[in-house]
């Protein structure tokens, strides 16, 4: 694929050294499309988020190539091609949420007045006009994480990293966010990187899910998932959507089961 | 407003009723002035004494405050310098705790040595000294105990240094700063009048109580440490609503705000 924004090729990540080493990661070989949106799935502790992380270059691969846009990953965060969103919203208490959307823009010294319209623009995005001026602790915990998503895309990121950003939301947020994450997704066409450990969540929103394995995290399958788009609350009634649904669990499980050992380094 | 009020009547009952119970107790029991004057008695003394208190109560807080500036921005300077070095700031925290803990004002009679006994100066220093660990260490604490998220946020953004220090770190140490200076007000005036006790300027609260006391004349001793005690509370509550301003984003202020 000549158009992949992200290339793996045999990244292996060990963490440790001498007699507490262990491997997070195996193997692991993807392309990512441009303005694909693939979500990573795995039992915890299987490297999903090391393998987001290792993308975005918040660490480096013990072997193998990490590219993205076709340079390193390191040239392409130099150059601001990242959007991070992670668990926590990460706000910072001292500013806005204007100044918090403002921040990633201050840093690659963006002039004042375009900054302050980019910001307003992505808020609008998300649907916090009229909260500018609030600070992050007045508001929810599912407007917090829009602030967080407003903030990652003000630098218009070639792609965007998502560390479990709903997770830590309840079920009607987390379903309400989903269908405006696909919103953004489709108005901007940012590549998307999303990790999470729910399977409907992965199938509704992804165009791709990568099946992870057990430690050491390893890419069992990608799954294509080509539910008509876009997606909508009819999405969560199709038929396909469960076979999908059933698919993902079915390569995770079997997985499992196939190797002695394997459920009981995933239990814990 | 009335709320605002009633949440105070606890504590103005409190006050009453402690100094009632002290002037009841001083005139049940017989109590000798020397060894426990009544309020009555302190009140009468202040009064006669108030314009000598003012300037003595005046001379000793110009020492605090000198003291507290000087030694707050040595605690700064020396706290910014070294945070960017984590090695340097991890060698010097260690030294910084175990000074923290030398008794201070024991170095009293040194600095009236070294900048004169009459100079205010020698003052300012022993309470310089005494606020410099604690500001210093928590400025320090505030500048390196940043979230980790927080700094891999700033790192995706590809920031400089310079840009974590100034957007992250700073802010993130504001909180710890003005906690140190809410401590080292109250310790300035506590370093200003012990330092006192040992020479100077007869024109200060120290000297004051010294001399009162020798010639047993305790009301007039008593009324002094109630002008400290006033001047101490006064000071920690400027910094408070100092902070307030500065800061009003930080929990306390919130829980503050809402209450």
């Amino acid at each position: 694929m000549s158009d992949a924004v992200v290339r793996l090729r045999g990244v292996d990540k060990v963490f440790g050294t001498g007699a507490d080493k262990t491997p997070a990661l195996q193997k692991i070989d993807l392309e990512i499309p441009k303005g694909a949106f693939v979500s990573l799935i795995g039992p915890s502790g299987c490297g999903k988020s090391t393998l987001l992380r290792l993308i975005g270059d918040l660490t480096q691969p013990s072997t193998g190539i990490v590219e993205v846009n076709g340079k390193t990953a390191h040239r392409a965060r130099l150059d601001r091609d990242y959007g991070m969103v992670f668990q926590a919203p990460v706000l910072f208490d001292w500013r806005t949420v204007q100044g918090n959307v403002e921040l990633p823009l201050e840093v690659s010294a963006k002039n004042g007045s375009a900054r302050a319209d980019r910001a307003k623009a992505m808020l609008a995005l998300v649907e916090l006009t009229g909260f500018e001026r609030r600070y992050p602790w007045q508001l929810s915990g599912g407007m917090q994480q829009r602030v967080a998503i407003a903030r990652a895309l003000s630098i218009e990121p070639a792609i965007l990293l998502m560390d479990e950003p709903f997770g830590a939301l309840d079920e009607m947020t987390r379903e309400r966010l989903n269908l405006e994450l696909l919103r953004i997704w489709q108005q901007t066409g940012t590549t998307i990187v999303f990790v999470t450990h729910s399977i409907p969540e992965a199938v509704f929103l992804s165009t791709h899910v990568a099946v992870m394995s057990a430690r050491p995290g390893r890419i069992i399958e990608l799954i294509p998932v080509d539910l008509p788009q876009p997606r909508n609350d009819l999405t969560r009634e199709d038929e396909r959507y469960f076979g999908f649904i059933t698919r993902v669990r079915e390569r995770l499980r079997g997985h499992e089961m196939g190797r002695p050992g394997a459920a009981e380094v995933a239990a814990s | 407003m009335t709320r605002r009020i009633r949440y105070y009547v606890p504590a103005i009952a409190v006050f009453v009723g402690v100094l009632g119970l002290w002037e009841l107790v001083v005139r049940a029991f017989g109590i000798q002035q020397f060894l426990l004057p009544p309020p009555s008695a302190i009140t009468a003394a202040f009064v006669e004494h108030f314009d000598e208190l003012m300037t003595v109560g005046g001379n000793t807080l110009f020492e605090a405050i000198g003291g507290l500036v000087i030694g707050g921005v040595a605690a700064l300077v020396v706290a910014f310098a070294t945070a960017r070095w984590v090695t340097a700031s991890r060698a010097l925290l260690p030294f910084a705790i175990a000074a923290n803990s030398v008794p201070i004002i024991a170095f009293a009679p040194i600095m009236n040595n070294w900048f004169g006994i009459l100079n205010p100066l020698s003052k300012m220093m022993v309470v310089a000294v005494l606020v410099f660990f604690p500001i210093m260490i928590n400025t320090l604490r505030g500048l390196t105990f940043v979230d980790q998220a927080s700094l891999e946020l700033m790192r995706s953004y590809a920031a400089s240094e310079l840009a974590i220090f100034a957007k992250v770190r700073i802010p993130n140490a504001l909180p710890y700063i003005f906690t140190a200076v809410k401590v080292s007000a109250t310790l300035s005036l506590i370093g200003a009048i012990v330092a006192e006790y040992f020479g100077g300027s007869r024109s200060v609260l120290g000297q004051f109580i010294i001399t009162e006391a020798a010639f047993f004349r305790f009301a007039n001793a008593w009324a002094a440490i109630v002008v400290a005690s006033a001047v101490s509370i006064a000071f920690f509550l400027i910094i408070v609503a100092i902070e307030r301003v500065a800061i009003p984003w930080h929990a306390s202020a919130r829980i503050a705000e809402s209450s």
